[in-house]
């Protein structure tokens, strides 16, 4: 029995800053104090706070401590586990202002935060398939395969009115019963790890804190549509997601959660781990279908959906990370618990990640509905430096473009398509009135232009074209007819593009155009200016 | 001169695995440590893959190389939140510092100079990658001490 529990957070961030080491510290110390009996080390996920250092939580007393180094640690240990004195100098505090948090949930930063699809992220051991199945795990799983049928399943997952996580936000539960009406086997379903969009990592830190989840989240969905297979495709450069993601398949395994005669129900389903070789557009589920496949990720025509004809030519469900960690929630709980979050159009909650010139950048998980300005400022603490907010990029480079008028504007799914905009991949890519909107346009065209996979000419040669539109603008020596010409342009791939790369890439140039053209006209006349 | 038998062995280890293209040419990238005709050749004899589509996947994934690459690969991130928390101003001086522009390596064959797409660790942004080490909360001077410490190593083992 120990009496001191130790979560310390150990996902990318916080690995790059030193966990391991401070790790290996803390262990090796408990074992020189011979406290090794009394206190476990646990390692877990991240715990939503970052680019604060390593971040320890000590339980029962729930105190948080970032930036711990390892000679830190004696201290911690001497001062805090056996005197009971916090060590104040280490201690998190959300905002300078206020008392320090006392326990997990209780800063500043989580109190608009609903946690469903993070709520283990952070608290238990992720490499532990023990503790998943200590906190509902796999209950789901059970109650489907013992009291429901596969259209039972479907029909819940359509009452509860999930929309995929991935950026699409197409119904979950009507593409399963596309599938699940298709005669062809085997069925396959894909987890689409795959993320690539510039400031987006909610689905890395899910798969990093709670792989179970994914993993009871895609058996669920090979019950309702009848698979037996499924694959994990997984960036390559995500080495711990990856780790992490194997060991619980396996463990899974072990414990008779996968494989053969589930639950003595007759279904059976394994999980393989696919890893991709670095190509943004395997995002697209098409390529991503390619990419398994052995083959260069290009997107395919559609239709057939794969839904229909996908992998290998049979039907196929691809799903994200965030929409399958969101379903053994849902079959446990019920559609109707489900739609008590978030609102009437866009249930449920949405994780997003915080980035670019923002106090408090990280992840987090909020009710659909939620204002943009609750994010910056409740959430977020607002702009460092005392700069004022210029604007917001909502889901990725891909994403549309959101400015002050739109703070207050309750985020969801269908206000956000009204003004062309929408939640995407959940990044929140936030702005300050310091930076150049003529260059962080370039910057968007160049990523563009670097990852179209070359397939159709619009997107291969309408991005090149754009960025060097751009390059003649920011040099200063473009015109009023450049702008135009850029704007035409944007459009037409817009229409016409064969894929939602080279669809999705004009959205922020057209949306910067709308809202700050007049910053394009004036790098114009400065190179005009500058010439006279 | 390689021992091309390496590329039989891992092909066969693949046997159990369907499409298992990128795996192989991960594995023989690894074990040659860029994807050179002869090797890719190989590769499909062995597989009975056509040599064209193998190149064709080889040049499409960044994580292939069909060039050989420095000591150790420097990839920097310049992706919007990368971008707006200054990643242009640690790339200029990180070129400045290695004498050398985008996708080069330096004439000592010490480091090569890449892009990186968003590698998800934005929150300590910018941020470069050094072979498997990541490194966040970059400032141009952080960067170039990080740079010489490799190449101290570098010295140090020569």
């Amino acid at each position: 029995m120990h009496r001191i529990h130790i979560l310390i957070a150990m996902d990318s961030h916080t690995l790059a800053q030193g966990a391991r080491a401070v790790r290996d510290t803390l262990i090796k110390e408990l074992e020189m104090a011979s406290l090794q009996n009394e206190v476990k080390v646990i390692e877990t996920g991240s715990v939503g706070i970052y680019n604060k250092g390593v971040v320890l939580v000590v339980f029962p007393d729930g105190v948080y401590y970032t930036g711990v180094k390892v000679e830190d640690v004696a201290e911690i240990i001497s001062e805090h586990l056996i005197k009971g004195r916090v060590v104040e100098r280490l201690r998190y505090t959300d905002v300078p202002s206020e008392p320090a948090p006392k326990a997990v949930g209780e800063a500043p930063r989580f109190g608009k935060q609903v946690r469903v699809v993070l709520k283990n992220a952070g608290r238990i051991d992720p490499d532990s398939i023990e503790e998943y199945i200590a906190n509902d795990g796999y209950e789901a799983l059970g109650k489907a395969l013992t009291q429901m049928k596969p259209e039972d399943v479907i029909a819940e997952m359509k009452k509860s009115g999930l929309q995929g996580r991935g950026g699409a936000f197409f119904p979950t539960g009507l593409k399963w019963s596309f599938a699940a009406a298709e005669k062809a086997q085997p069925k396959y379903i894909v987890c689409n790890a795959d993320e690539g969009e510039p400031g987006t990592f909610k689905d890395r830190l899910i798969l990093e804190g709670d792989p179970h989840a994914v993993i009871e989240g895609m058996a669920l969905a090979g019950y309702a549509v009848g698979a037996s297979m499924g694959y994990v495709y997984i960036r390559g450069e995500y080495k711990m997601s990856i780790s992490r993601i194997r060991r619980a398949i396996e463990q899974a395994r072990q414990h008779g959660l996968l494989g053969n005669n589930i639950f003595g129900s007759g279904f059976s389903f394994d999980i393989e781990v696919r890893e991709g070789a670095g190509a943004y557009i395997c995002g697209e589920e098409t390529a991503l279908i390619e990419s398994i496949e052995g083959k260069r990720g290009e997107p395919r025509d559609k239709p057939p959906f794969p839904p229909s004809v996908g992998l290998w030519g049979k039907p196929t469900i691809v799903n994200n990370v965030e929409t399958l960690a969101n379903v053994p929630q849902i079959i446990l709980k019920g559609a109707d618990w489900f739609r008590t979050l978030g609102t009437e159009k866009s249930p449920g909650t949405k994780v997003f990640t915080m980035v670019g010139n923002i106090n408090n950048p990280g992840l987090i998980e909020v009710p659909m509905g939620i204002t943009l300005r609750e994010i910056i400022y409740d959430i977020g603490h607002g702009i460092p430096g005392g700069k004022g907010f210029k604007l917001a990029q909502m889901g990725g480079t891909t994403g549309g473009i959101l400015t002050a008028e739109h703070l207050d504007l309750p985020m969801t799914v269908e206000n956000l398509r009204e003004i062309g905009a929408g939640l995407g991949s959940g990044a929140l890519l936030v702005v300050d009135d310091s930076q150049d909107v003529v260059e962080l346009v370039k910057n968007f065209v160049e990523f563009f232009n670097h990852e179209s996979c070359g397939k159709c000419t619009l997107c291969r040669e309408g991005n090149g074209r754009l960025l060097q539109l751009l390059e003649r603008i920011s040099s200063g020596h473009g015109s009023i007819e450049d702008i135009d010409l850029m704007e035409s342009l944007a459009t037409t791939m817009m229409r016409g593009a064969f894929c939602g790369l080279g669809q999705a890439a004009p959205i922020p140039i057209l949306g910067c155009l709308k809202y700050f053209r007049q910053d394009f006209v004036a790098a114009c006349s400065a190179g005009a200016k500058a010439a006279a | 001169m390689q021992n091309l038998d390496r590329v039989d062995e891992i092909v066969k280890s693949y046997q159990d695995v369907k499409t298992p293209l990128i795996y192989i040419l991960k594995d023989v990238q690894k074990e040659f440590g860029y994807l050179s005709e002869e090797v890719l050749t190989r590769v499909a004899l062995a597989t009975k893959i056509p040599l064209s589509e193998i190149y064709g996947v080889a040049t499409f994934y960044s994580l292939f190389t069909i060039k050989p690459k420095g000591r150790h690969i420097v990839r920097c991130c310049n992706n919007a939140p990368c971008f707006v928390n200054g990643s242009k101003e640690v790339l200029d001086k990180i070129k400045e510092y290695l004498g050398i522009e985008m996708n080069e390596t330096t004439p000592d064959g010490m480091f090569t100079l890449e892009f990186t797409s968003c590698l998800g660790l934005c929150a300590v942004a910018p941020v470069m990658m050094v072979d498997d080490e990541v490194y966040g909360n970059l400032t141009p001077e952080k960067a170039v001490a990080i740079l010489k410490d490799y190449k101290m190593k570098g010295l140090s083992n020569a």
